[in-house]
């Protein structure tokens, strides 16, 4: 599915990751944890293909094609999803009016007709209840004056409607109480089959007591320093992040 | 390539071909010589088979013209006019004796309107919309005639009511705008050839949508819009105008006088579309559009609504404007302005306050794309009567790329302290994160513009008449995006 070989990026002339290997095939996922200023956030916005971001050596495959060479939205049509740490307003924009284009343009890419109205009436409810997400909060304008709970369900939504073969979770437990990461995590979960893969990226080993992950890597100054099973992630979470890192 | 770097490159590139009105209509047409004098303004009053004191009219009125220098106040760059150099009537031979019925109509002239997804025949016509198309410097054909008239509404072209309801013209036109108000009002005073004519009787709210489709076609002319809108005591109309022409190399002149006059308790709601050929992506062609257009709300509890969708034309020039004489009268103006590559507009509105309790919206959305200028002018003028007026304005921009501009002149003068005006602006650059937020979800970069653009305008596109809201939408998109819609 995704294949980083030797990855390393700097923005404005900073290097953030420095040498960074990961394989992630289908039906895995994978947990990426690290502190503040590991690269976490950045390896999500490479894998995305946000500007500003200067990749200086590696390769990236993804399911056969060079992932580096797509564009932001091509990358997105052949089905890698971001779920962001900080989801965008956009005002004006009625949130259901944008899942509705979102989902054309990924049909439209496919060379498939536009999803009929009902049928995307019916698909956006019964996804939005699965996530407790009411009919009223689809009419107001995307994300503006979502809570940070709102905004985050707000992604699930997004990508169980989407469902895309590769996905990234950007700190999805952010700011989420623990009603909100339940529902969340469930939603995640719901979508896991044997041909999609995950990465979820986070700070805390809480989420993944929801979302069990097959493997885990802890990445540190721009490099995976360690990787194992779930047991890592219990192991740091009882020794912090400082001790695992020399020990790797 | 950056995502947001793509997307102003694409934005840039487009030029002329994607402006699908472009195309032109082979008809055998009537033009006097080039030039403005006397013997053209008399030609075009015969043409018309006016009465005499409309000529005479005419005639004062480019005495009043000869005298006054051009308006300079606008943020544009306006090449010298050369009035010489420039046809003033033009009309397609075959509509010079006014045919009596669609039949008799040149079927290429039908053929233009139908492109233009404006079919005038009966099978065919817009449902809830009565159309009077105007071609060059005539009006072509009015739909619905007949079932507006069983209501009392005269809907018609100007020529036509100088000769039917000659008591209206005489009393009405001109009372909005003075022919001495500056030198575009006075020419067109001078040399108006067609537009539309309404008037709404007591009581009675007209059930569809009036609208006017201006065409112009004819090389190096000039058209001479002169709409009159009267709206009755207690009645209500809303009126729609769409505009687009041919791609040509050289600069076309519109210069439009628009006035409304709503009496007691009466609404007119008057919406546009302007879509004139913006010229090419270098400013080579395109629309001169200098518009006056502005309402009366004479009446107690009158109110008159002006809603703008400006994309086209290489100059817009255009500040639709509401005088509130009457008590608890209420103006509103609401904008979308686009300017992409050299494209370049200033307008806004004036809201005066003269009637007690009067108040006023003003609502304008300013997008520049390219290397284009955008301005929004306003004046907020609350007179010492004005007891307790209120204003309210907000004027936000929007920034695409680095070398385009906006700028944002309020004038606001108050002479009464019961008043209350607030204004708020606001300018900003089209935001990368919101761009590649839109893309990371499959919208590719110019449906990402179209998207935020639209939203960005949705306070004022959401006033347009739900037939033309979707068209208008499209339009903002296009403009920005040359995708075809």
């Amino acid at each position: 599915m995704l294949e980083i070989k030797n990855l390393h990026v700097s923005i404005e002339e900073k290097k953030i990751i420095k040498g960074l290997d990961l394989s992630i095939n289908k039906g895995e996922v994978h947990a990426l944890m690290g502190p503040n200023g590991s690269g976490k956030s950045t390896l999500s916005y490479v894998l995305s293909g946000k500007d500003k971001y200067e990749i200086n050596d590696g390769t990236i495959d993804y399911n056969g094609k060079n992932l580096l060479e797509l564009d932001v939205d091509e990358r997105a049509n052949e089905g890698l999803f971001l779920a962001f740490q900080y989801p965008m307003e956009i005002p004006g924009v009625q949130t259901s009016f944008f899942l509705k284009t979102a989902i054309n343009s990924k049909r439209k890419y496919l060379g498939q007709s536009e999803m009929d109205a009902l049928e995307f009436a019916k698909l956006m409810k019964s996804k939005a209840e699965e996530l407790n997400i009411s009919t009223e909060m689809l009419k107001r304008d995307l994300n503006v004056n979502y809570s940070g709970g709102e905004k985050k369900k707000q992604e699930i939504l997004q990508m169980s409607m989407l469902s895309p073969k590769m996905a990234i979770l950007d700190e999805t437990d952010s700011g989420l109480d623990i009603d909100a990461l339940r529902i969340v995590s469930e939603g995640v979960n719901k979508l896991r089959n044997s041909d999609n893969s995950f990465l979820v990226i986070t700070h805390y080993q809480r989420l993944l007591n929801y979302i069990k992950p097959d493997f885990v890597h802890i990445i540190a100054d721009g490099k995976i320093v360690k990787s194992g099973d779930y047991s890592l992630a219990l192991e740091l979470e009882e020794k912090g992040y400082e001790e695992i890192s020399q020990t790797a | 390539m950056a995502a947001t770097e793509k997307t102003i490159k694409q934005v840039s590139t487009l030029g002329s071909s994607d402006y699908k009105y472009g195309f032109s209509t082979e008809v055998d047409e009537i033009r006097p010589p080039k030039g403005l004098n006397e013997e053209i303004i008399k030609f075009i009053s015969a043409q018309k088979d006016e009465p005499e004191w409309m000529l005479e009219w005419r005639l004062n009125a480019f005495k009043v013209f000869n005298k006054l220098p051009k308006p300079q106040w606008a943020k544009l760059n306006i090449p010298e006019i050369d009035y010489q150099d420039c046809y003033y009537y033009s009309i397609p031979k075959s509509l010079k004796d006014k045919p009596k019925s669609l039949d008799e109509i040149d079927p290429e002239i039908l053929k233009t309107y139908e492109k233009l997804g404006i079919p005038l025949k009966e099978q065919k016509m817009l449902s809830g919309i009565a159309v009077d198309a105007v071609f060059d410097s005539v009006s072509v054909a009015t739909t619905y005639k007949k079932q507006l008239s069983d209501l009392g509404i005269v809907f018609c072209s100007i020529s036509e009511a100088v000769k039917t309801h000659p008591e209206l013209v005489k009393k009405y036109l001109g009372s909005v705008i003075p022919v001495s108000d500056h030198s575009f009002a006075a020419l067109n005073s001078a040399v108006f050839t067609d537009g539309s004519f309404i008037y709404i009787p007591e009581g009675v709210r007209c059930p569809v949508e009036l609208s006017t489709y201006f065409r112009i076609n004819a090389m190096n002319t000039g058209q001479f819009e002169r709409t009159l809108i009267i709206a009755d005591k207690d009645s209500y109309v809303s009126y729609l105008e769409g505009c687009t022409a041919p791609m040509r190399d050289e600069n076309q002149l519109h210069a439009a006088n628009v006035e409304l006059v709503a009496l007691d308790n009466a609404e007119i709601k008057y919406s546009t579309v302007q879509n004139w050929y913006p010229g090419d992506k270098e400013g080579k062609g395109g629309i001169y559009n200098f518009v006056t257009k502005r309402g009366a709300c004479r009446g107690k509890n009158s109110k008159i609504s002006w809603t703008q969708v400006e994309t086209g034309s290489a100059i817009t020039w255009k500040y639709p404007s509401c005088i509130l004489q009457g008590d608890n009268s209420k103006g509103e103006f609401y904008s979308v302005a686009i300017t992409n590559n050299m494209q370049q507009a200033d307008t806004g509105t004036k809201m005066i306050h003269i009637g007690k309790n009067t108040s006023s919206k003003i609502i304008s959305k300013g997008i520049s794309a390219g290397k284009a200028n955008n301005t929004y002018r306003g004046l907020v003028n609350i007179l010492s009567k004005a007891k307790n007026a209120r204003n309210f304005t907000q004027c936000d921009s929007l920034l695409i790329g680095n070398q385009c501009g906006a700028h944002t002149v309020p004038y606001i003068e108050s002479s009464n302290s019961d008043s209350m005006v607030e204004h708020e602006a606001t300018t900003s650059k089209i935001n990368e994160d919101q761009l590649f937020y839109c893309q990371q979800r499959g919208l590719n970069s110019e449906d990402a513009v179209g998207l935020i653009v639209n939203g960005f305008c949705k306070e004022v596109l959401q006033h347009l008449p739900m037939e033309f809201a979707v068209e208008a939408q499209k339009l903002v998109a296009i403009s920005l995006e040359g995708s075809v819609g």
